[in-house]
């Protein structure tokens, strides 16, 4: 591995973090959960209520109110949190005893630190800010109490795996928030695509959390406890590989459910969900579940060189097989699908710098969370007013037409590409400079990808907003109502001054007693590092203006291009490879089960209905045919059984 | 020494003394049989008219007073030093074992059997007749069975049939006896047989399903008795304390035991639906009366598999590195197989019995990771699992009986879409009970299965959790799809009809739920219990 860091500065270890018992305002951080999770129950189980009740008038305010209530509780805790000791700052509130058995305990608690308020406020405000935009979107939908009430159930689900003080309660909430992302992505299921896409998802996150599971297990079996913090003062005393395998399976479940590859080929078919579903689930909060795994478990993770290089090698892969689909795609949704994935690839990058990065993880994670929801709820703003249109090569000259849009929107995307002064700027820039100082090759990765998110951003902005009218004949787009674009005013707001939160480092030292705290000094000072990154973005977004400004775009997407465009619209061969690896062996699978079965068994049972009709003698044909069959199998599973314990014996 | 082996010992024609039994110790096993027969006189002597009502109020109150004496039982239940905590001991002359798990598995089946002897009662749903067959005599659709349709005769000759195979279900969970164990078996196997034949709908699968069961059930008692016999001329007893000193002593012949301790799992694994030997489950699943199909599903497989931890702990203990790799192998080939298959199913009732094949090899998986002593072992990690598997799968099927149309029950899962918008809260109590199989987090399912595979990996079948983890991973796919149909598919034609219950059914769903619900979010009370049981006294 090559590394240009010379000189390791104050490699400090973790300070000893003591969780302190919840009192005051900290004994009431279990609202933050209960709150949505009641809305959800009454707006999902009111749902067979009768129709045009009151639930279905102000089921979606009720939903909002929830979320912003969480938002408000989530607020005073961290206000209070803020005026607390450094070293008071992870409390702990036991709700009850969920399971007990001999010396193993798993806890309902509460688990209150500098990371998960964060995370709160990052999830009921980005959230309530999304239940008020949805609340114009969805306005028209029929089952739009329903709607509120999955929402809901996602926001709580996913409180529940910030907060969980236990890796069992964790799971619980991972678990949760799959099964919202599920139900959510295929809520307009009478489209095809949406089942389809909701299948697919649910699939391959179940591979992720296969890995989570087997963690888990091991963690028990290991240690005899799941609680992540007695995990993390155990896990020192442990071997090596120990820390290896449960660090490379808590990434296989951090790649399910963030959408890294090798799992990412769920959440391009994801944005079949309606759009503030995108922006909130597979944008903003869910699908970074897998950063916060890793970094929560950064004590696993700095015992083992070998998992935080595969950390980072999956995150650099990524940033790149994201950017890449993300210049071929004419769907603006899938554009920005393709973009989060990449984005997600910097956080999981950061993440495996170790304690050098787990801070910037994080920082960029939040910056990334108010502007891609942004954008997601920009596009949503652009569809409502070309009537769900989502090809970018429809668009054009929208800025005149959706000023509220266009400016925040823009906002957006100044902070995506790293614009200096915008949030993404800080966060970004922060993410490659540790990059090399730890790992040229991961530096350098992390640069291409800044200018490749430049072109693909630029060109998204350009399609959409500048150059001639590509309308349809019947589309007369028009600003979206108010309900929506103060939301977007906010985000919008925050994407500009989401950087703040790195004055004066606040955001490092605030995450310091949770994940450590380390610089690694650069070979060259970081003004210069800075001054290369802002030349390779100006360089794509330059070739972007070359190539989309000042060319006419073509109606429909050109068939006579590159491979690299070719490669980058079928999702890099993604499904391909799933299809010959996975899904045909399995299917081959089933259907011989089902076959060797059917022949036996399923016939007796199709068989019936013929045979009330054949009378006596198919009757007695069939039925003796077939216990036969099965005698035959019991022999011979008898026979099989008796050599094979011979056969032990023997051996 | 037991009295099976005075018998055996060729010399010294000692006396035979009356045998010393300790009726207060296994009064939940003679109420439960007393009820039993108390029913049969009830058939002779009540009149037609109250015949039904006397039988069910005979057989609840009966089960209730045997589950009072159960637990009366298991608080006067004495713990008996040693390495491993345990309590009770050897009675009836070493013929049975009232030890912890036993007094467990009694207050298990007699909540199951109370459950299914309601679901057995239910008679709101077919025009006021219950699900059994008016007389099982007449051939189906002939002028007979109308005449008696109409007559409204009854066969409630059902519940005696059904208290007699709980109390051979109880007797087999306690058995310390091979011989013992075999007249338990066919105790509990035979008023089964006949149950399933039982059907007033769709007579034919009913009776088919009957005569298969009946037969391979026959096919497979041959090899247990077979092992028995191979056992008893390897160790020269029954008893399994003494086969048991007999395997640690190894004192030759090997193969014969190899080969009996083959068959008599062969026999078991029959029972508790395991792959190979699961052909029969599907076929019987679907064809029996539902309310017989739920009674069976959970009582069977609870009973066979503490009897199986029985011989296995407890006779063949000495012998675990010979049989371990086998229950390996059967443990995963059922896991897949049960998790793979129920994809491919079309029908609720043949799904819930792949899903039961996927849950036998779960809790093989548990056998297989031997672990005792004190804290979560095997024994109670399997324990719980019974409970909490046996009340969702009884909960299920009783869904299943509501879900009707004009055809009686409609098992067709296409014909169950929608029925989240026809009946919101059966659609609901369906779906925990299947994400309870699924073992999704705060259901009772999550609980039993976390500590089935934490006992196996504490164990060192490592592996064999992985195997589970991923065909839970398998089965959940299935599962999720079930209730994606019951919430938002567009119903076909006018939509499943569900029928209005009486409060029987009701309150066995309701019941189920809740104790689903229970374990899953508090089970702290019960996994406490299943350790306080401690282990098997030989």
């Amino acid at each position: 591995m090559t590394s240009l860091s010379s000189v390791v500065l104050a490699a400090s270890e973790h300070a000893e973090v003591v969780p302190v018992a919840a009192d005051g305002v900290f004994s009431w951080v279990w609202l933050v959960v209960a709150i949505p999770a009641v809305s959800a129950a009454i707006l999902l189980i009111g749902d067979g209520a009768g129709d045009h009740g009151p639930l279905d008038r102000f089921g979606h305010l009720l939903g909002t109110a929830a979320s912003i209530a969480s938002f408000v509780v989530g607020l005073v805790a961290f206000i209070a949190l803020l005026g607390r000791d450094a070293a008071e700052r992870a409390i702990t509130q036991d709700l009850w005893t969920w399971i007990q058995v001999g010396g193993f305990d798993v806890t309902m608690s509460v688990y209150y630190d500098q990371l998960a308020a964060l995370f709160v406020l990052l999830i009921t405000g980005v959230g309530s800010l999304i239940h008020v935009y949805s609340i114009g979107y969805m306005a028209d939908d029929p089952r739009k109490r329903r709607f509120f009430g999955f929402l809901n159930l996602f926001v709580a689900a996913m409180l529940v795996l910030v907060l969980a003080g236990d890796y069992l309660v964790l799971f619980l909430g991972w678990e949760g928030v799959g099964l919202a992302s599920y139900l959510l992505i295929g809520f307009w299921q009478e489209k095809r695509s949406a089942a389809v896409a909701a299948k697919k998802a649910f699939i391959v996150n179940r591979v992720g959390d296969l890995g989570l599971a087997l963690g888990i297990m091991l963690m028990f079996a290991q240690f005899g406890t799941t609680n992540i913090h007695e995990v993390g003062l155990n896990v020192a005393n442990a071997s090596q590989s120990v820390a290896t395998a449960l660090g490379l399976l808590l990434l296989l479940g951090a790649c399910g459910k963030s959408a890294q590859v090798p799992l990412q080929s769920w959440l391009l078919d994801a944005m079949e969900g309606p759009t503030p579903v995108s922006a909130l689930i597979h944008a903003a909060t869910m699908v970074t579940a897998g950063v916060y795994l890793v970094v929560r478990s950064a004590a696993i993770y700095d015992l083992s060189e070998v998992a935080r290089t595969a950390v980072m090698i999956v995150g650099a892969v990524t940033l790149l097989f994201g950017a890449w689909i993300g210049c071929a795609k004419d769907d603006i949704k899938k554009a920005l699908a393709g973009s989060t994935m990449s984005q997600i690839g910097y956080m999981m990058l950061a993440a495996g710098l170790g304690p050098a990065g787990y801070a910037f993880a994080i920082f960029h994670l939040i910056t990334h969370g108010f502007f891609k929801a942004n954008m997601f709820l920009g596009a949503g703003s652009v569809m409502h007013g070309m009537n769900d249109d989502v090809d970018m090569r429809h668009y054009g000259a929208l800025r005149k037409v959706m000023p509220v849009t266009f400016v925040t929107f823009a906002m957006g995307y100044l902070a995506i590409i790293g614009f200096p002064g915008f949030s993404g700027f800080f966060s970004k820039d922060k993410i490659i400079e540790s990059a090399f100082a730890t790992n040229f090759w991961a530096g350098l990765a992390a640069l291409l990808g800044a200018g490749v998110t430049a072109f693909y951003m630029t060109r998204v902005m350009i399609l959409t907003f500048f150059g001639e009218k590509r309308w349809r004949d019947d589309v007369h787009p028009h600003e979206s109502p108010k309900i929506m674009t103060v939301p977007l005013i906010v985000l919008a707001a925050l994407s500009v001054g989401g950087g703040a939160l790195l004055f004066s480092s606040w955001i490092t030292d605030w995450l310091a007693p949770v994940t450590g705290e380390e610089h690694h000094e650069l070979p060259v000072p970081a003004i210069v590092i800075t001054a290369i990154i802002v030349l390779v973005v100006a360089a794509g977004v330059a070739l972007a203006y070359v190539l989309f400004a000042r060319r006419e775009v073509p109606d429909t997407a050109p068939q006579n291009v590159s491979v690299f465009t070719r490669a980058g619209r079928a999702d890099l061969y993604g499904d391909a490879v799933n299809e010959a690896l996975f899904m045909r062996p399995g299917q081959y699978l089933t259907r011989s089960l089902v076959y060797v079965d059917g022949s036996g068994i399923d016939g007796a049972v199709n068989g019936t209905a013929e045979l009330v009709g054949d009378g006596a003698r198919g009757l007695r044909r069939l039925q003796t045919g077939f216990v036969r069959t099965y005698a035959a199998e019991i022999f011979g599973g008898s026979l099989v059984l008796v050599l094979a314990l011979l056969a032990v014996n023997l051996a | 020494m037991s009295a099976v082996s005075v018998l055996a010992a060729p010399m010294a024609p000692s006396p035979i003394d009356a045998p010393d039994i300790d009726y207060a110790t296994i009064s939940p096993l003679l109420i439960v049989l007393g009820v039993a027969v108390a029913g049969v006189l009830v058939e002779a002597f009540v009149p037609r008219a109250y015949r039904f009502v006397t039988q069910v109020v005979v057989a609840v109150v009966g089960l209730v007073a045997a589950f009072g004496a159960t637990v009366w039982v298991a608080t006067d239940l004495p713990e008996v030093g040693g390495d491993v905590p345990a309590r009770g001991g050897p009675t009836a002359m070493g013929a049975l074992s009232v030890d912890g798990p036993a007094v467990f598995t009694w207050g298990m089946l007699l909540l199951f059997g109370v459950l299914g002897v309601l679901l057995f009662a239910e008679r709101r749903l077919d025009g006021g007749l219950s699900a059994f067959t008016s007389q099982a005599s007449t051939p189906p659709g002939s002028t007979d069975e109308r005449r008696a349709t109409q007559l409204r005769i009854e066969h409630s000759e059902v519940f005696p049939l059904a208290v007699f195979a709980l109390g051979g279900m109880m007797f087999f969970a306690t058995a310390n006896d091979l011989l013992a164990m075999f007249v338990a078996l066919e105790v509990l196997s035979l008023p089964l047989y006949l149950m399933c034949g039982l059907a007033r709908r769709r007579r034919l699968l009913s009776q088919e399903a009957a005569m298969k069961y009946f037969l391979l059930g026959a096919f497979s008692s041959a090899f247990f008795l077979y092992g028995i016999a191979l056992t008893y001329g390897y160790a020269g007893s029954f008893d399994l304390g003494e086969i048991s000193t007999a395997v640690s002593n190894r004192i030759g012949g090997e193969n014969l035991l190899l080969a009996g301790m083959a068959l008599i799992m062969v026999g078991l694994l029959f029972k508790v639906a395991a792959v190979p030997f699961h052909a029969w489950t599907p076929d019987v699943y679907q064809g029996a009366p539902t309310p017989v199909t739920a009674f069976m599903a959970a009582g069977t497989k609870a009973a066979a598999f503490v009897a199986m931890l029985r011989i296995f702990y407890v006779a063949f203990d000495g012998a675990r590195w010979d049989w371990t790799p086998v229950v390996w192998g059967v443990a995963i080939v059922t896991m897949l197989f049960g998790a793979v298959v129920s994809i491919a199913q079309t029908d609720v009732k043949r799904m819930l019995a792949y899903s039961s094949i996927a849950h036998a090899g779960f809790v093989l998986v548990g056998l297989a990771g031997v672990v005792t002593g004190t804290g979560l072992t095997s024994l109670s990690a399997i324990l719980f699992y019974l409970l909490a598997y046996g009340v969702a799968v009884i909960g299920a099927f009783a869904v299943v009986m509501l879900v009707r149309d004009a055809g009686g029950e409609t098992t067709h899962l296409g014909r169950w879409a929608g029925l989240g918008k026809e009946s919101p809260l059966l659609a609901i109590a369906f779906t925990l009970f299947l994400l309870s199989f699924a073992g999704i987090p705060l259901t009772g399912g999550f609980i039993s299965k976390w500590s089935v595979f934490a006992a196996a990996w504490e164990g060192g079948a490592w592996p064999l959790v992985v195997v589970g983890v991923v065909a839970s991973a398998i089965a959940l796919f299935f599962y999720v799809r079930v209730v994606v149909l019951l919430f938002f598919a567009a119903p076909q034609g006018d939509g499943p009809t569900v029928a209005v219950p009486s409060p029987l059914t009701s309150s066995v769903v309701v019941v189920a739920a809740a104790v689903t619900i229970v374990l899953g979010v508090l089970p702290g009370p019960v996994l406490e219990l299943v350790q306080q049981v401690g282990a098997f006294v030989r």
